[in-house]
């Protein structure tokens, strides 16, 4: 027996750098995710600052030089834009956005999904029909509903993509947490009258844990994908602040005319962030399911 | 001597493990002859789970058997190719779980499962089968058989799921039943009724039985010999009778000693200190040495069999030394 | 003496109404009905201080039902449970915070019963902490003190659950149970699921407890050896009721009630070789359907026509008593 404290997150960390395409994977997104923080540093060029960008460098080839002699990594759009430094302020864009709203996603769910297992009876059955009315629509059927009632612009795409998403982290929640009230921790809290929401947050919450962020990881991916969606339908986010869904969208006339790299670069980094997220989430669901049959 | 019907010697299985090679089943030897009841005890780790499955065959990698006879009525197991232990097994052996659901699939109905079974091992006619299905249900003591082959695993109880799975498990006659646990989740009364079928049914076939436990008090009442077993080997092995009366392994003797008693009121009992080893993690020389209360230098050597009596036999260096 | 703890009349029914889709379907010709199933039907009995009351029975008799109750975690659906002289119903909140407090219990699996995700002294300390027992920055010594009494080493407090042996958890399940200074402990089958090695050296931590600090328990349990060597007084327990109740050593030795009689007589033991099971006839009875008059009367070997019609009620002197009208002499 081990004399050090082992805890659950060193045990994680241990399990997961085992397998090498979850470790290439998480370094993947790690540098997309800095790349993405960090763009006003590494993006060659402010493709949104007007000052930056002229029009006699558009529709340039990837590799090329433009007038000033700025190296064109990936082309450039229509408008001159740098392909690159594009891509990457898009990253960051579709990033926030899917972060926040899964982050508020997931905790307007844990709230739910507690109170639905804790309380059962009618408050369940409420909080569990809305769920099941909601999960029935197609997730982007829902969003384009709300930003229809909402308007355009970033904030509104969150609060679309958070009404969309809560629901599977309310029903995961609930289930999970439905698991656990049965097991004796549970009940000795209960012996120890230990009050209610204690219960709920310091024993129940830590426990139903780790399903939701299984769900996580893949809902940040599958947020990345509906806000894509909805900007290359046009009402996502501005034109302003555009995400890769918008660059691919900008694109599309002209992917087959030749000038390809205006959709297909931005189309490249989206599926690698998502390949990235998915590899990490389905490694974490693997390393956490074992746990949770003990 | 009659000829036994399992000859076991030197039965080794092994576990690859991420944390090291681990030795389950460390040389384990024993016979068990027909109509014997052999009780093999040992808390959790000491490899008596393992034993019966590795005398099936049933050891999936990472495990291998590392070595040893397993002699069924003079046919090495060990040696017959997968197809034809698949024949012997449920046929000439047949193993009974502690969760009858590991036997028992529950979206399968009973009849089939059970017809299935005979369908595989005997060359009848479905209905033929069906009937000789019945007649195992009803011998087990379930009542309105042919009502009850039409029912699902979920809709019996416990008990009665228990004695589906030994109806099963007699049905083709077998030579050898491994009972692993079989009662342990049971209440005593249903226990009690499942033991006197089986007690009836093995004294009329002549069936040997390895009735795997922890609980000795059960292997008291069932069985004519017992053999004790602590990480992965076999302490001690002997007559029912001599063995609880006068056990020569301080670990048999802590175990008895661990029994609380009517007869033990008020008192305080004598367990055995400390905690079963990690099988990786096994001291030198007697796995019980740091637990024993009479382990001395010797004791860094491991111990070999030494025989204490007709059919009796003790792996320790201070074998039938009174305990002061 | 009072009793610390007494019963009267509790029962606990479970019912389980049609949900919405079945009360549909209802409407539409089926048949959902309401099923009530009483786990516990009118139980009475007496805790006193710093004594054992062994609890058995076998599976569906209400035992562990009631030791909920008795422990606050369940509310009987009827009768009256009254803790130290007064009924829960005119409890003040101070007296209600009291036998919440005092009466605790331990559990069967030692690995569903701590919060995994939660430290030792977390487990051990919080509840202590939370109703102002001690403060916290004097948690950590409150909660080594308790290791120690329960045989653990106080430096393993830091680790979580998953690093101990189940031996062990059920000795950090005794501690969070004796860190709110308790007068009662509902044990509910505390050893069933450990080696029996290490069953005898948590008996012993029992005992050794009990001596130290004088509380009483109710110890659950299906095994009649362990109830036998530890318990001062017995309830056998029979599908929600009890049949016969007594100083253990009496009762083990000159059982009553014919369900007890075929309980010690079938239970395995040491010093029975070659035993002759004699099965008792029948199934334990459904909880949803439990037999009129007498519920053992199905499988019970001197069963009178009577037995069938008359409920028997706990009758004897000198708190002996059986229910079987065999004993009170209504039936010859």
């Amino acid at each position: 027996m081990s004399m050090s404290v082992d805890t659950p997150l060193r045990r994680f960390t241990g399990d997961f750098v085992k397998s090498p395409t979850a470790v290439a994977a998480g370094i993947g997104l790690t540098l997309i995710a800095l790349a993405a923080i960090f763009a006003g540093a590494v993006a060659p060029q402010n493709p949104y600052d007007l000052r930056q960008i002229t029009i006699l460098d558009g529709s340039l080839p990837p590799g090329s030089e433009g007038f000033d002699g700025f190296h064109y990594a990936l082309g450039s759009d229509i408008q001159g834009r740098d392909m690159l430094s594009a891509m990457i302020y898009g990253l960051r864009i579709s990033l926030f956005v899917s972060f926040v709203a899964v982050s508020f996603a997931v905790m307007v769910g844990l709230v739910l999904g507690l109170l639905a297992a804790w309380r059962g009876g009618w408050v369940d059955g409420l909080i569990m029909r809305v769920v099941d009315i909601q999960l029935s629509f197609p997730a982007l059927l829902v969003a384009l509903l709300l930003l229809a009632a909402l308007g355009k612009g970033v904030d509104k795409v969150i609060l679309a993509l958070i009404l969309v998403q809560w629901a599977y982290f309310a029903r995961t929640v609930r289930g999970a947490a439905l698991v656990e009230i049965r097991k004796d921790y549970v009940t000795a809290a209960r012996s120890l009258a230990l009050p209610g929401w204690r219960i709920l947050f310091g024993h129940l919450l830590p426990n139903v844990l780790p399903p939701v962020i299984v769900i996580a990881t893949v809902q940040v991916a599958n947020a990345i994908a509906i806000e894509a969606s909805l900007s290359f339908l046009g009402v996502g986010v501005p034109i302003t602040e555009p995400s890769l869904g918008l660059l691919i969208a900008n694109g599309f006339d002209y992917l087959l005319s030749g000038r390809y790299w205006i959709s297909f670069y931005p189309g490249v980094a989206l599926l690698v962030t998502l390949v990235c997220i998915n590899v990490v989430g389905d490694h974490v669901r693997d390393i956490l399911n074992p746990r949770l049959s003990r | 001597m009659t000829v036994p019907v399992l000859s076991v010697r030197g039965l080794r299985t092994e576990f690859d493990t991420r944390a090291g090679r681990l030795t389950a089943v460390d040389g384990v030897s024993f016979d068990v002859g027909p109509g014997e009841v052999l009780g093999l005890v040992g808390e959790s780790g000491s490899g008596k789970t393992i034993t019966g499955f590795s005398i099936l065959g049933l050891i999936d990698p990472p495990g291998r058997i590392a070595a040893g006879e397993v002699v069924l009525n003079g046919q090495d197991l060990r040696k017959l190719p997968e197809p034809a232990l698949r024949r012997l097994r449920g046929d000439r052996i047949a193993m009974i779980f502690q969760d009858p659901m590991m036997t028992l699939n529950p979206v399968l109905r009973i009849d089939t499962q059970l017809i299935e079974t005979i369908l595989a091992h005997r060359d009848v006619s479905r209905e033929r089968a069906r009937d000789m299905a019945a007649e195992a249900l009803a011998q087990v003591g379930i009542p309105s058989p042919a009502e009850r082959l039409r029912a699902y695993p979920h809709e019996l109880s416990g008990g009665m799921r228990q004695r589906v799975v030994i109806a099963a498990a007699l049905m083709l006659e077998p030579d050898l039943i491994i009972a692993d646990e079989p009662t342990t989740a049971l209440d005593v009364t249903i226990q009690s009724q499942i033991l006197y079928e089986m007690q009836q049914l093995m004294a009329e076939r002549n069936t040997a039985l390895i009735w795997i436990t922890h609980d000795l008090t059960v292997v008291a009442g069932l069985a004519h010999r017992v053999a004790v077993m602590y990480a992965g080997r076999i302490v001690e092995i002997g007559p029912v009778d001599d063995l609880l009366d006068r056990p020569a392994h301080p670990y048999t003797r802590g175990l008895i000693h661990s029994i609380p008693s009517a007869t033990a009121r008020g008192q305080r009992l004598e367990p055995i200190r400390g905690m079963t080893p990690s099988l990786l993690n096994l001291p030198p020389g007697c796995a019980f040495a740091p637990r024993c209360p009479r382990a001395d230098a010797a004791c860094g050597t491991r111990p070999e069999e030494r025989a204490m009596g007709p059919a009796r036999l003790v792996r320790c260096h201070h074998a039938g030394e009174v305990i002061a | 003496m009072t009793a610390l703890l007494s019963l009267d009349g509790i029962c606990q029914t479970y019912v389980s109404s049609p949900d919405l889709a079945e009360r549909a379907a209802n409407l539409l010709g089926a048949n959902y009905r309401e099923m009530r199933v009483r786990a516990v039907d009118g139980v009475s009995l007496d805790i006193g201080p710093g004594e054992v009351l062994g609890l058995v029975g076998e599976s569906g008799c209400g035992k562990s039902t009631l030791g909920r109750m008795v422990a606050g975690v369940e509310t009987p659906s009827a009768g009256t449970l009254a803790y130290q002289g007064v009924a829960l119903a005119a409890m003040t909140p101070a007296q209600r915070r009291a036998w919440q407090l005092q009466v605790q219990m331990i559990f069967q699996d030692p690995f569903a019963s701590l919060n995994p995700r939660k430290r030792i002294e977390a487990i051990v300390g919080e509840a202590a902490v939370v109703h102002g027992l001690i403060r916290p920055r004097d948690r950590r010594d409150y909660v080594a003190d308790l290791m120690g009494k329960v045989g653990l080493a106080p430096d393993m407090m830091t680790r979580y659950p998953h690093q101990f042996s189940g031996g062990q958890r059920q000795r950090v399940g005794i501690a969070r149970a004796l860190a709110l200074k308790p007068r009662l402990i509902v044990c509910d089958e505390a050893i069933s699921a450990l080696d029996v090695s290490i069953q005898a050296q948590v008996l012993n931590l029992f005992e050794d407890l009990r001596a130290e600090f004088g509380f009483a328990y109710l110890f659950i349990s299906h095994d009649l050896g362990a109830v036998a060597h530890i318990a001062d007084r017995v309830a056998v327990m029979y599908l929600g009721r009890v049949v016969e109740i007594g100083a253990a050593d009496q009762v083990f030795s000159d059982p009553r009630h014919p369900y007890t009689r075929v309980l010690l007589d079938e239970a395995p033991r040491l010093d029975r070789r070659a035993q002759d099971f004699t099965p008792v006839k029948g199934e334990i009875p459904s909880p949803l359907n439990p037999p009129p008059g007498c519920t053992f009367h199905p499988r019970c070997p001197v069963a009178a026509p009577a037995c069938r019609e008359i409920v028997p009620r706990l009758t004897g002197a000198g708190g002996r008593m059986a229910a079987c009208l065999r004993e009170t002499g209504e039936v010859a």
